[in-house]
């Protein structure tokens, strides 16, 4: 088709500047609301474009226009079709107490997936330490956890200084950081068909059996408790939930059970994804807060009982509130499995 | 089959494409990125340590929860702000855009970064890296689970041609039909050739731009015949010239040539 490029320049020019100047405006403000004749305007000049940019298409030797055509189509192209919600706003408050309860619902069968596979871990980290507890420094590779725990319990009863002392806070904060790479690594590694995520939960599970058991067997059950209820009633199921994401990650990469494609399962999982993972790390500054300053003190300085119910009022409040929170508003996003 | 161009077809039937970028940009533009982390983490350690002559404890907590949340958040900060670019990707070019040509979320500028924990194992990205080239829209595994792609975003800019070809009588502008035929059968990729050999006329040894002259003349002559008139006499480089002129240059900011009636 031979056309008068200069005269299709010419003609086409001022819809394309209005074009560029409303889509500018809409990058720019992106809550902006527009009245419904510039909605029409705007489809309009999109439409109006996107046939120009057909048209220069077969007029071969004009590559810059064509290239700036290309631009301003994929720009609006991109405003246009997207239905899903606009986020520039984030509501701290209502994403806490009503999005992030109701996504962790909303995939409570990863989650039982998760804590199944951290309970088998629990058991056989348990099991080996019970019959073979010479294989401890396998299970356990940490320097603090080989030693005798009913030795470590009378050395931690009869300090009379404290070892945290005016390192608190930094032990605090390297607990966190250190907790929430370790989350963001278990959610990554669903990237690997859920393997990698597989491993981190059982591997996490060892170690948390192989340790209760250790314990129990040396007859430090109470110590153990006041130990690790304060901080690992948040910490263990802030793991638990970012295994859940992790898996959720996996199953949308395998695709059973659905004939949408890739990318499309993909796309419906990635906001619930990043609220999970946004979650985990809010549970994990709790706890790491927990840990340096209330976890790490023993009888006399704080009793057991005062420490044990203190986990269990957090494991109570953790469990209303993911069962519970934001029940009764209406989920921002259509549920995928409904 | 791997290819550099991402092509989205829109429900009214229309094609635009997306240049994507290689693996080694993208490597140039995150270490530039990694020297931003460091010259951020720098500035605030010098800062902490200030606070440290108040509570060494509280300044060692802060500096590592700063360089968790600079390491983690840079890219999630810079790709939501500028819209998928960050220092790096600027400076290269670069731009995150959702593999389907929508708009870009902040739940995929999350997930891209977050998955950055794997692709960047061992060292270097490796894993990353290996994804990104066997891929067919150059994703790796963050890109993937994200539905993103990172895009080539070249500057949109008219070459100054009034310079390179100012002065010059144009032979070809005698016969404005044919130089219609002309800019109808010349394909974008060898009109930019010639644009570019011009450009770069320079940059070439003597005998080479002789010899690349020659021959881009010899192809661009077969594409339409033109009298004699209109290229005897003219050298190779100079009817490259009235080539790239007819093709990119609009008659009115040309000063015409005499026209046939």
């Amino acid at each position: 088709m031979i056309i008068d490029l200069q005269k299709f320049i010419a003609n086409g020019r001022p819809f394309w500047n209005e074009l560029e100047a409303m889509l500018s405006r809409l990058e720019a403000e992106p809550d902006l609301r527009m009245p419904l004749r510039q909605v029409q305007l705007f489809h309009q000049l999109y439409e109006r474009t996107a046939a120009d940019l057909a048209k220069i298409t077969t007029f071969s030797s004009e590559p810059e226009t064509r290239r700036y055509l290309e631009n301003l189509v994929a720009r609006a192209y991109g405003e246009i079709h997207e239905t899903r919600d606009q986020q520039r706003r984030i509501f701290p408050l209502r994403w806490f107490f009503q999005t992030l309860p109701q996504t962790f619902r909303k995939h409570i069968r990863a989650f039982y997936l998760s804590v199944a596979i951290t309970l088998a871990g629990c058991a056989f980290g348990g099991l080996a330490i019970a019959f073979d507890p010479d294989a401890k420094p396998v299970l356990m590779p940490f320097s603090h956890l080989l030693q005798d725990p009913a030795r470590r319990v009378a050395e931690e009863e009869n300090a009379t200084t404290d070892r945290l002392a005016g390192h608190k806070t930094e032990f605090s904060a390297e607990l966190m950081t250190h907790n929430t790479k370790i989350s963001i690594f278990t959610l990554a590694l669903g990237m690997t068909w859920g393997v990698g995520t597989i491993i981190m939960l059982f591997y996490n599970g060892v170690i948390l059996g192989a340790v209760c058991v250790d314990y129990v067997h040396a007859g430090q059950t109470k110590f153990l408790m006041g130990w690790l209820m304060p901080h690992g009633v948040i910490e263990i199921p802030a793991i638990l939930i970012a295994g859940q994401a992790g898996l959720l990650l996996a199953l949308a990469l395998i695709g059973r059970g659905t004939r949408a494609p890739l990318a499309a399962r993909l796309r419906e999982i990635s906001g619930d994804l990043a609220t999970l993972i946004g979650g985990v790390g809010v549970m994990l500054v709790w706890a790491g807060f927990i840990e340096a300053f209330l976890s790490q003190y023993h009888e006399p300085v704080i009793p057991y009982g005062v420490k044990i119910a203190f986990g269990f009022v957090e494991l109570i409040l953790l469990g209303l509130f993911l069962a519970r929170s934001g029940a009764n508003q209406k989920p921002e996003t259509k549920d995928p499995d409904a | 089959m791997k290819t550099s161009t991402l092509f989205i077809r829109t429900p009214e039937g229309i094609v635009f494409s997306q240049l994507l970028a290689g693996p080694v940009t993208r490597f140039f533009a995150w270490f530039i990125d990694q020297l931003c982390i460091g010259a951020a983490m720098s500035l605030l350690s010098s800062l902490f340590g200030l606070l440290g002559l108040f509570s060494l404890n509280f300044a060692v907590a802060l500096n590592v929860i700063a360089y968790f949340v600079v390491g983690v958040g840079y890219g999630i900060f810079f790709e939501w702000t500028w819209r998928g670019q960050t220092i790096g990707k600027k400076l290269f070019r670069l731009r995150v855009v959702d593999g389907e040509g929508m708009r870009l979320q902040f739940n995929q500028i999350v997930v891209r970064n977050l998955l950055r924990f794997v692709d960047e194992l061992p060292a270097f990205y490796f894993v990353g890296g290996l994804t990104c080239w066997l891929n067919r829209k150059c994703q790796r595994l963050g890109d993937i689970a994200a539905n993103t792609v990172v895009i080539r975003a070249p500057r949109l800019a008219e070459p100054d041609l009034d310079q390179l070809l100012a002065g010059k009588f144009n032979s070809l502008r005698q016969f404005p039909h044919l130089a219609a035929r002309l800019r109808q059968n010349v394909s974008p990729a060898e009109a930019d050739t010639a644009l570019q050999a011009l450009l770069r006329r320079d940059e070439f040894d003597p005998v080479a731009r002789v010899e690349l002259f020659g021959e881009l003349a010899l192809h661009f002559r077969a594409k339409v015949e033109f009298p004699a008139e209109a290229t005897d006499g003219v050298a190779d480089e100079q009817f490259l010239r009235n080539v790239v002129d007819v093709i990119y240059r609009s008659p009115a900011k040309h000063p015409a040539a005499p026209q046939l009636h």
